[in-house]
C-alpha cells in the first residue's frame, strides 16, 4: 500500500517534470497536417529538425549561447570560488552584511536593471557583443555562486585549512591544493545552475543584441514566429535540440553532483 | 630540531575570553613536553599560537631562539598532528605524506624516498594507495603522524592525536611515540587530557589551570609535589581524598585542609579512625575501596583480594608522612 502510494507520486512527479518536455518532442515530430491533433502522431518525421537549420544561422546561434555561457560559468566560478574562500575561512570583516548584500543585489528584478544596463552596455561599446552578455549574467549569477560556494567551503572542517597552513601552504595555496577540490560537487552544481541560467537567458539576450549572428538560442527561437507563419514543429524541434546539452551536461556530471568526497577526512 | 620559548604570552579572543595569559615556558631542545589541563584551560590555543594559526594578544613566541611571533605558519617550520586527523580526503595516502614535500617543493627522488621511510617507520607501506576514507581509525592516526614525521621541523605539536582511539589501540601507539621520540629524537609538545600519557611520554609536564601555568615540572614532581591543590587532584586515579584535618583525627585547623593519596591510606580490622564502607570497585589486581567518615567519603586503594562488604565497619591507617596540607583559602600546598 505504501510502495503504491510512492509509486503514484513518483509518477506524478515524474510526469510533472518530463510531461511539457516529451510534448514538445511529440510537436516536432508531428508532420504540419496533423500539427492540430492531440494523438500520437501517425507519421513521425525529422523534417521540422532540418528546417531549424534551413535558412538561418541556427548553428552559429548555439555556438554563441555555448560561449556566453560557458564563458559566464568560468567567470562566476573564478570569483565565485575565490570570494567564498575568503568569506569562509579568512578573517574578512563584516562578511555577513557582504552576503546579505550580495543577496539583495541579486533580487532586483531584470526588467527594472535593463534600462540603465542597457546604456552601461552602450557606453562601453559592448552593444551586439557576446562580452555585453558574459557580464551582465556573471554579476547575476554571482550572488547565487557565492553563496552556494560559501556554504560548501564552510561546512569543510576547518582543520583541513588548518593543517594546510601547517603544511606549508599559502592562504591560497590551501585554497588550490585542498579546500577547491573538495569544493568540486559545490562547483559543479552551481556552475550547471549558472550554465542554465545564461543558456536560458531571454530580456537580456533580445535586449542587447540586435544582429541575427550576435543572438542567443532563446532569442532565436521567439523570433522564429515573426519569419513564417507559426512553426510550432520548428519551435519545439529548435527547443529539443537546446535542450538536449543541458541534459547531456546534467547526466554527465550527475556522478560528481553526489557529494560526500569529503568522507574520510576527520575521524570516524 | 628547536628550543619553543614562549615569553609572557597571552591571548584574548575577539568574544572577550582569555584564553591563555601571561605563560611562560621554555621547551627546551629534543624535550618531550607535555601540556595538560581541563577542557577549555587553553592547551590547544596555546598550540595554535606557537604554530602561528592565532595570533598572541601580547608576548613573544621564539623557535630555535628566534622571534617567530610575527612569522606565517609556514616560516615557522613546525608540525602539528590534529585530534580529528585533518587528512587531506582527496589525496591517497601517499598523496597525505608527501603533500608537505611536494608543497616545499622536495626534489622528486627524495621525496619518495622520505614517504617511504616515514610509511616504514610507521608500518604503513602497504596502505599507501588508499584514500583515507578506506582506513581503520588507528591507521589514520599514523598517517596524521607520518604526515607530521616527514617533514623534520623544528617542533612537533600534537592535539590529544590519541583521543579517537579505543583504550588497547591508545596505550600500544603511545609505547610507539614514546619509542619514536627516542630513535628520532625532536621537540615534541603534546597536548593531552590522558594523565597515563601525560606520566609515561614526557619529559616534563605543564599544568594549565584557567589559561595560566598552574606548574611546570617532571611528572613525578606533580604528583608528589603538586604546588596547589589543583595540581594535586589533577594527577592521580583515584583522584586525592581531600578533607578537614580533624576527620582524620589531627588536631582541627579551619585555615587547612589535608590531602592522602588513596595508596597511602590503608584499611586494617581495628585501629582508633573507624569507618563505613561505602562502595567496593574491585579492579583486577587492585581494588578502590570507598570509606565513609562521617560527612566524609575517602577512597583506599587495596589490594585486589579485599573481602570487605558494603556496610561493613572498617578502620583506617595512614602514615603522617604521606599528608599533603593545603591552604583552605587559596588551596596553595604548605611547607
Ligand atoms: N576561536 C575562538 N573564539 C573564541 N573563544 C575561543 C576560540 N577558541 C577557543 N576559545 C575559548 O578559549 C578557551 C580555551 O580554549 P582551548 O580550545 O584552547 O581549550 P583546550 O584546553 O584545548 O580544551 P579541550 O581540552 O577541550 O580541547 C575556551 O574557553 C574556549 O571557549
Ligand atoms: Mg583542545
Amino acid at each position: 500500500m505504501k510502495r503504491l502510494g510512492l509509486l503514484l507520486a513518483m509518477t506524478a512527479a515524474l510526469t510533472f517534470c518530463v510531461g511539457p518536455f516529451l510534448w514538445q518532442v511529440l510537436t516536432s515530430l508531428r508532420p504540419e497536417t496533423e500539427q492540430t491533433r492531440l494523438a500520437l502522431p501517425t507519421r513521425p518525421t525529422l523534417q521540422a529538425y532540418a528546417e531549424v537549420f534551413e535558412g538561418r544561422a541556427f548553428a552559429q546561434v548555439m555556438l554563441n549561447s555555448f560561449a556566453v555561457a560557458s564563458l559566464t560559468t568560468l567567470l562566476c566560478l573564478a570569483i565565485g570560488a575565490l570570494a567564498a574562500f575568503a568569506l569562509a575561512r579568512l578573517p574578512v570583516p563584516g562578511r555577513g552584511a557582504l552576503l546579505a548584500a550580495a543577496l539583495g543585489a541579486s533580487m532586483f528584478p531584470p526588467i527594472a536593471t535593463v534600462g540603465p544596463l542597457f546604456l552601461l552596455i552602450r557606453a562601453l561599446g559592448l552593444r551586439d557583443q557576446l562580452a555585453g552578455l558574459v557580464l551582465p549574467y556573471a554579476t547575476f549569477a554571482l550572488p547565487l555562486t557565492l553563496w552556494v560556494l560559501t556554504a560548501h567551503f564552510r561546512q569543510l572542517p576547518p582543520d583541513l585549512y588548518r593543517a594546510a597552513r601547517i603544511d606549508g601552504c599559502t592562504p591560497f595555496a590551501a585554497f588550490w591544493r585542498v579546500l577547491l577540490p573538495l569544493a568540486a560537487p559545490g562547483l559543479v552544481t552551481t556552475g550547471l545552475l549558472v550554465f542554465i541560467f545564461s543558456w536560458n537567458e531571454f530580456l537580456y539576450a533580445l535586449t542587447f543584441t540586435s544582429s541575427p549572428e550576435h543572438r542567443t538560442v532563446p532569442v532565436a527561437i521567439a523570433l522564429f514566429a515573426s519569419e513564417h507563419a507559426e512553426p510550432w514543429a520548428q519551435i519545439a524541434a529548435a527547443s529539443v535540440i537546446v535542450t538536449l546539452p543541458l541534459v547531456i551536461l546534467t547526466l554527465a556530471f550527475q556522478r560528481r553532483l553526489v557529494s560526500g568526497l569529503t568522507a574520510g577526512a576527520v575521524k570516524g | 630540531m628547536a628550543s619553543v620559548t614562549l615569553e609572557n604570552l597571552s591571548k584574548q579572543f575577539a568574544t572577550g575570553t582569555f584564553a591563555v595569559r601571561g605563560l611562560q615556558l621554555q621547551i627546551a631542545d629534543g624535550e618531550f613536553l607535555c601540556l595538560v589541563g581541563p577542557s577549555g584551560c587553553g592547551k590547544s590555543t596555546v598550540l595554535n599560537l606557537i604554530a602561528g594559526l592565532e595570533q598572541p594578544t601580547s608576548g613573544t613566541v621564539r623557535i630555535g631562539g628566534a622571534d617567530v611571533t610575527d612569522l606565517d605558519p609556514r616560516a615557522r617550520d613546525v608540525a602539528m598532528v590534529f585530534q580529528s586527523y585533518a587528512l587531506y580526503p582527496h589525496l591517497d595516502v601517499r598523496g597525505n605524506l608527501a603533500f608537505p614535500l611536494k608543497v616545499a617543493r622536495v626534489e622528486r627522488a627524495q621525496l619518495q624516498r622520505r614517504v617511504e621511510q616515514t610509511a616504514a617507520l610507521l608500518g604503513i607501506e602497504g596502505l599507501l594507495d588508499r584514500k583515507p576514507s578506506e582506513l581503520s581509525g588507528g591507521q589514520r592516526q599514523r598517517v596524521a603522524l607520518g604526515r607530521a614525521l616527514v617533514r623534520r621541523p623544528a617542533a612537533y605539536l600534537f592535539d590529544e592525536p590519541l583521543s579517537n582511539l579505543d583504550a588497547n589501540l591508545r596505550t600500544q601507539m603511545r609505547g610507539e611515540l614514546k619509542k619514536l621520540h627516542e630513535t628520532m629524537g625532536g621537540t615534541f609538545i603534546y597536548v593531552t587530557h590522558d594523565q597515563a600519557e601525560a606520566m609515561t611520554l614526557s619529559d616534563r609536564v605543564a599544568l594549565m589551570n584557567a589559561g595560566q601555568l598552574e606548574q611546570l615540572g617532571t611528572a613525578r614532581e606533580l604528583y608528589h609535589q603538586p604546588v596547589s591543590l589543583f595540581a594535586a587532584r589533577f594527577f592521580g586515579a583515584p583522584t586525592l581524598n581531600v578533607c578537614p584535618p580533624a576527620v582524620l583525627g589531627l588536631p582541627a585547623d579551619a585555615s587547612a585542609v589535608v590531602g592522602l593519596r588513596p595508596e597511602h591510606l590503608e584499611l586494617s580490622d581495628h585501629g582508633p579512625l573507624q569507618g563505613r564502607v561505602y562502595l567496593v570497585e574491585p579492579m583486577g589486581a587492585e581494588a578502590w575501596v570507598t570509606v565513609e567518615l562521617g560527612q566524609h567519603r575517602l577512597v583506599a586503594r587495596c589490594d585486589g583480594s579485599v573481602a570487605l562488604k558494603v556496610g561493613a565497619t572498617a578502620a583506617l591507617r595512614f602514615d603522617p608522612a604521606h599528608l599533603r596540607w593545603f591552604d583552605a583559602a587559596t588551596g596553595k600546598a604548605r611547607g
